[in-house]
This record gives C-alpha cells, structure tokens and sequence, in this order.
C-alpha cells in the first residue's frame, strides 16, 4: 500500500471482480434467453406485444410510470389445493377418508395465510356432499400430505386432483397468479420492474384490469374508478374536444362530476391509446417451469378480491 | 502541516491553495446551482402526494418526470462534482503540488454542469433512459463521461505527480471512486443505452450500477474527505492505519458486489449473492466506526460550534447508520417488509443527503476560505444551516423510514385493501415534505454563502482588472 500502483492494481482485481459476477455472468447466463414452453402446453411464451403495446411502453418510460408502480409479483410460496373431482360409487367412504383430516391433520403441513379459513371449511362441510363437483376440499396443504389423502380417498373409491397454487400477500391481492420470472421481461426496453410501490403492482394489471374503457378512465381521471386514488391525473394524453356531428367513438364515458361541460367529449390521443394498450398486454398469468401453478379456466381458481 | 517551514523553492500551502480555485469555484459554484433545483424538484415531487391534481396537466412535470430529476439533480449535479472538487484539492494539498493546467478542469467543470442540464431537460421531455439512476439520455451521459475522464485524469496527474510520496488513506479511497466511476458509468451506458442487453440483464445491470454510484462511490469519496478532515480538526492521526486499510478493501470488497433487491425476477443467485456481501458490510462499517471512535473521542482537537467539522461528523454517523441499514434490509425478514416501500427513499436520502452532502458541506466550508484567501461572507449562516440540513434529513429519513415499516405491514396484509396502505404513509409523507423543505434552506443558504463569495472575489477582480487597466498608461511614461 505505499505506492500507487498496488492500490491500482489490487482495486482493479476487486472491482473486477464484481463486474464479472455482475455484468459478465448475468450475461452469460440470461444474454441468449429465448422464448420458453409454457407448462403443460405447447404453447411459448412470452409472445411479442402488439405494436400499440410496445409503443405504449414508451409512454410509461417516458412519464417515469415505474416511479410509483412495480411490475414485480412476489409470492412466498406455492401450495396445493385438494380438487374432488370424483366421488365414486361409495360417497360415505370418501367422506369418511375426507373427514379424517381431523383426526391425523399435522398443522405443519398447512401452509400461508389459508390456514384457518381451510380447517372452517372442513368444520363446516360435515354434511352429506352437496353434489357440485368438482369442490376445493382442503387449501393449501404441502404436497407430501396432499398425496397421502389423495391416496386415502382414491383407495376409497373417490378422485382427487392436486392443483399447485401460489401463495403469498401479493397473490391474495389478485395482483397476479405466480411470482414474476425473468421470462416475463424478455421483451422488454427498457425493463422497469419498480421498486416503489406508492401504487399498485401492475405486472397483471391486464388481466385484473382487463377493459380499455376503465384503463382509459383510470388515466383521465383516476379518482372516477377508484374512489380514494392518489395517482395523478394524466388529462395531457387526452383531447377535450366539441363534439361533431356525432360523438365519437372513442370518447371516454365518464361519470359526472368527472365529464367536460356539456357539449364537449374526451378523447384519448394516440399516447393514451397506446399506454392503455401496454396496461393490457400486461398479464404474466401462465405458468412456466420456473413458477408452476395450475392452470384453470375454472372460475374456482380465481384471484380471491380485486385490490 | 507544517508547509510553511519548507525549503523557500517549494510552492507555499497557499500557493497550492490558490491554484485549485478556479476549478473548485466551477465545480462547486454549478454543483450549489443544481442542488437548490434539486430540493425544489424534489418538494414539488413530494407535494404531488398532498395534492394529485398539482401541475398535473403539465405534461413535463409530472411525479415520474421530477422525481428522478430531483435525484439525478442531487447525485450527479451536486455531489459528483463536490466530491471531484474535494479530490482535486486534497490531492493537491496532502501532496503538496499545486494544481497546474487548470484551464482544463475548469472547462471540464463547466463541461460536466452542462451536461447535467442536457440530462435533466431530457428527462423532462421524456427521454429518460428509465433506468434508475441512468435516467439522462445519452447526450446527457456522453458529456458528462467525457467531462469526468478529464477532471479525474487531472486529479490523477496531480496524484502521480506529488512532491509529497508518502500515501495515506484518504489516498486510496478517492483512487479507487475516481477509477470506478469511468467503469461503471461505461458499462451502464454501453450495455443499456447504446447497445442494450436483452431481458432482465438490463435491470441487473442498471441495480448493479446504481448501488456502485449511489453507495460504493459516495462512500468512498466521502470517506476519503472524512479520513482528512477528521484527524486534522480533532487534532489527534488517523486511529489507525491498518483499520483504515482494513475497511478499505472490505468495503470494496463487499460494498462494490450487491445490490439486486431480494425477490427481483432473476435467477435467485444474484439477489443471494447481493444479501451476502450486504450483510458482510457489517463489517467495514463497524472497522470504520471503530476509526471514526478512536480517532474522535476525548481528542483535544478544535470544537465543532456547527462549522465543517461539526457537518463531517454528522456525516460520519450518518454514513455508519447508512451503513447499518444497508446490513438490516439485506436480512431476509426485513427485506420481505420494507422492500416496495419508501424505507428505499430513507436509505437512498441518508447516503446522499445526510452522509454524503452534509460530509462535503463541511469539507467546501473548510476549503473555501483557503483557495480564496478571504472568509466565508457570512459565516454565520454555516451554522444556521448546519442545523437546517441536520434537521431536515433527520425528519425525511426518521419520517419514511417509519412510513416505509408501515406501509410494509399493510402491503403484507391481503386484508389491508390497497387504498388504505397509501393512505396510511401520507402522513409520514407530509412529515417528509417539511424535511425538504429545512434541507431546502440550507441548500439556499449554501448556495447565498457560496455566490456571495464568489461576487465577492470577482469584484475584486475585476477591481484589479480596473486598476492594471488604468494605471500602467503613467507608469511606462515614468520608466521611459
């Protein structure tokens, strides 16, 4: 340390150092990714967004959108879901091998916030089965003790299917249906996941969010759909305009304490359109190697509350 | 210290004060400049959480334009060229070699402050970059790149050249900033900018860099002026050099390889990798506050009376409570909490505001004086603003370190509808805004001591100017 080269030299190999773990070896690892099979499916993912999308991106960069918003879902974990699909010829022997979750439930294998809520609901379904199948019987439990009483109940004549479901306070929000995964970004540019979340994680605003009307709405006037919104105002992205002969097509349906005088429509610019139009593409909801989960169309497996 | 007893053929201490001026006066000048109009971006970014509808149909002017402008305006406005300017005068006077070539720095100086402002209006129409912490277009960037090689090869030429060959600590730490900040500044610009990288590496890259710029080199270039300052005021050397080499490369070590939030969407050794370096900061920060104990307590050095060495060990604690902090939201449990929330913006403001600003408002103070040859205008007002910059900080940083908490538990809470977690962080929003409002005085009272000063010296100039102008035309007359 008494000459100025060996300072040079010693910090050039440290700070090296963290460039190639940093800079060199992300780009190595994730540099050529390219479109993966969504699970259980032939499909891949992600697909390119529409042109409006992608130039609607950069109406979210340029307005510095990611200064309050993530697009990041985080999950804690992932759990199963019990499905009875099937109860077979004997309905008391499954009901019998169902009910006994009482007598051998391990509270350990009951995992995230659904604890509670999953033993009310075997509290309360003692009952003869109501015939709806198929039914949630038991939410989420671990996979070990999932495949026990699915044996149980199989080998009592009924059918059971194991769904895997993500757990965790952003999932229960509906903001999306698994965490984000690098996959999600692979178009992007920029990539801005946020890191403030002064309003809502948007990385499933499309699919939670899913009509142009609301997300145009939400941009006039964010406190005419939600009610005690803090976002401001992005009125610059529309025109308020006298209206022709015939009101325009596009003209935003507002409510009235948010509606120009009359005689006068709102009409999104292009930006808007386009801003809208990424807002939709934005809906990372299925489920790849890395972030499994169930796929349904069934309505069971729907985001619990709307945020 | 004692210069003055050198052979009469070495060039004084004022000798090689009086050299920095002119660059010191451009960077600092400028640097005073973008700090007042980054407090008022960042108030006016601040009020928009009171009021949405605050200049909401100027389209320039909307919370993600400010916003980063603020910070962009504070990190590469003020403290970049504060800390080159401190660099170049402590190079300078430890080795004894007064500055030479100074058109150079001062066309640099003015060079980098113009490129701050392409940066700054790109952001405001919209072509940011939408990295944070890289927001300036490139324009923007590549002045500010070029402006930055020729201040640090200058500071360096200084560096290879003393007179002085004895190394000491501060040495090494604003060595290693200024060779870093050319790397990491490239290879951002390069890889995001120019040629970007596909996918997520863009974010890792942008998270990698903006953790190098906003901690590793305001650590070390703050730590550097501190090394100084701290031994010379309390009277007593450094205590000692082997911890101070200890926690230089500890902190290189440790603080240069991190920075990916816990949870970030990429492969889970990055953030892993992150969490493990910031938690082995611990210990850099611990030898460095063992430093900061041993060489301060019960040394009968000069009283702080809330001048420079008052404002540097404020920054010292700050920095070891940044520090700190940087250690907590690397553990799992704490992270999972505060990670989304405005704890990010308390941390982000302690390391540039409360350590990093208030170290080089003491370092300036100190220097000032001397490249001038005159006093501060109104030194009085040092103090006043002391006060208002502690407190100010104090208030954002206490307010949303605790509203981050909060709001942390409610996100956390499904049950907590998402109207109700914003709602709950206003007030400690309001208590952040009153915060920027104290550093925003002091900012100004800065800025008024500084431009005051520098009138102060161009009238004199332009005096000596005046009188070299007017009195020559008898003297040939006499001689002839």
């Amino acid at each position: 340390m008494k000459n100025g080269f060996a300072i040079f030299f010693a910090a050039f190999v440290v700070l090296g150092g963290s460039w190639c773990a940093f800079v060199l070896a992300p780009e190595l690892q994730l540099g050529g990714a390219k479109q993966t099979s969504v699970l259980n499916s032939s499909e891949v993912y992600p697909i390119q967004r529409s042109g409006d999308a992608t130039l609607g991106l950069q109406i979210y960069r340029a307005n510095g959108c990611a200064a309050c918003h993530t697009e990041q879902v985080q999950q804690d974990d992932v759990g199963c879901d019990m499905m009875l699909t099937s109860v077979g010829k004997n309905t008391n022997a499954v009901h019998e091998a169902y009910q006994s979750y009482f007598n051998t439930i391990l509270r350990e294998h009951l995992v995230g916030p659904r604890v509670v809520d999953s033993i009310d609901r075997i509290a309360t379904n003692r009952g003869p089965w109501p015939g709806k199948l198929p039914v949630r019987i038991l939410a989420p439990v671990d996979k070990f003790f999932a495949d026990l009483e699915a044996d149980k109940i199989a080998a009592a004549g009924g059918k059971i299917e194991i769904q895997i479901v993500a757990l965790g306070p952003d999932i229960a929000r509906g903001w999306g249906l698994r965490h984000s995964v690098a996959e999600d970004f692979l178009y992007d540019y920029p990539v801005q996941p946020g890191s403030l979340r002064a309003g809502p994680d948007l990385a499933g605003v499309g699919a939670w969010m899913p009509d142009l009307n609301s997300q145009l709405m939400h941009l006039y006037a964010p406190r005419s759909v939600v009610k005690d919104s803090v976002m401001p105002p992005f009125r610059f992205l529309f025109e308020i305009k006298k209206i022709g002969d015939a009101p325009s097509p596009d003209a935003l349906n507002l409510r009235k304490e948010f509606a120009p005088p009359a005689g006068y429509e709102v009409v999104p610019k292009p930006e808007a359109k386009e801003l809208a139009a990424y807002l939709l593409s934005l809906h990372a909801d299925v489920p790849l190697y890395d972030a499994p989960f169930t796929s349904l169309s069934a309505s069971t497996n729907a985001p619990a509350n709307k945020p | 210290m004692t210069v003055n007893e050198n052979p009469p053929t070495n060039p004084t201490t004022q000798e090689i004060d009086f050299s920095c001026r002119v660059p010191l006066l451009a960077l600092f000048g400028g640097g005073a400049l973008w700090l007042v109009i980054g407090s008022l971006l960042g108030l006016i970014a601040s009020i928009k959480f009171h009021a949405p509808e605050f200049l909401a149909d100027c389209a320039w002017l909307t919370y993600g334009h400010v916003q980063p402008a603020a910070d962009d305006a504070l990190l590469y406005g003020f403290c970049i060229p504060a800390g080159l300017g401190v660099a170049l005068w402590l190079f300078a006077r430890i080795g004894q070699t007064p500055l030479r070539g100074i058109i150079v720095p001062v066309v640099a100086a003015n060079l980098w402050h113009l490129g701050v402002l392409v940066g700054l209006v790109g952001i405001f129409i919209g072509d940011s970059t939408g990295f944070a912490w890289l927001e300036f277009p490139r324009g923007g960037s590549a002045i500010l790149f070029f402006a930055y090689l020729l201040l640090a090869m200058w500071a360096m030429m200084n560096f290879t050249g003393r007179r002085e060959r004895a190394l000491c600590p501060s040495h090494w730490f604003l060595v290693a900033a200024l060779f870093w900040f050319p790397w990491i500044y490239s290879t951002a610009n390069l890889l995001l900018v120019a040629w970007p990288v596909r996918g997520v590496v863009q974010v890792i890259i942008a998270w990698w860099f903006g953790n190098n710029l906003v901690f590793l080199w305001t650590s070390l270039v703050g730590l550097g002026a501190a090394f100084y300052f701290l031994p010379k005021f309390a009277g007593r050397p450094l205590q000692t050099y082997y911890y101070a080499l200890f926690a230089f490369w500890t902190l290189l070590l440790f603080g240069s390889a991190r920075g990916i939030p816990a949870g970030a969407p990429v492969p889970a050794w990055l953030p892993t990798l992150s969490a493990v370096n910031s938690l082995l900061l611990i210990v850099p920060v611990i030898a460095i506050a063992v430093i900061g104990w041993k060489t301060l307590y019960g040394a009968a050095g000069s009283e702080c009376k809330g001048g420079p060495f008052c404002m540097i060990k404020f920054g010292f604690v700050a920095f070891v409570l940044s520090g700190l902090l940087q250690f907590a939201t690397s553990c799992p449990h704490f992270s999972r909490l505060v990670q989304f929330t405005w704890f990010g913006a308390a941390q982000t403001q302690l390391q540039l505001y409360g350590f990093f600003t208030i170290t080089m408002f003491g370092a300036i103070y100190h220097i000032l004086p001397r490249i001038m040859g005159f006093e501060l205008p109104f030194p009085k007002l040092v103090r006043v603003q002391h006060w208002f910059a502690i407190l100010g900080v104090v208030i954002f940083v206490v307010a949303l370190a605790v509203g981050g908490m909060e709001q942390g538990l409610k996100l956390n809470d499904p049950n907590v509808a998402f109207a109700d977690v914003t709602k709950s962080v206003l007030p400690f929003l309001r208590a952040s805004t009153t915060g920027l409002l104290l550093m925003l005085a002091a900012n100004l009272l800065f800025a008024a001591n500084l431009f005051a000063l520098t009138l102060k010296w161009k009238i004199a100039l332009a005096k000596t100017a005046f009188a070299a102008v007017t009195a020559p035309l008898e003297k040939p007359e006499v001689e002839a």
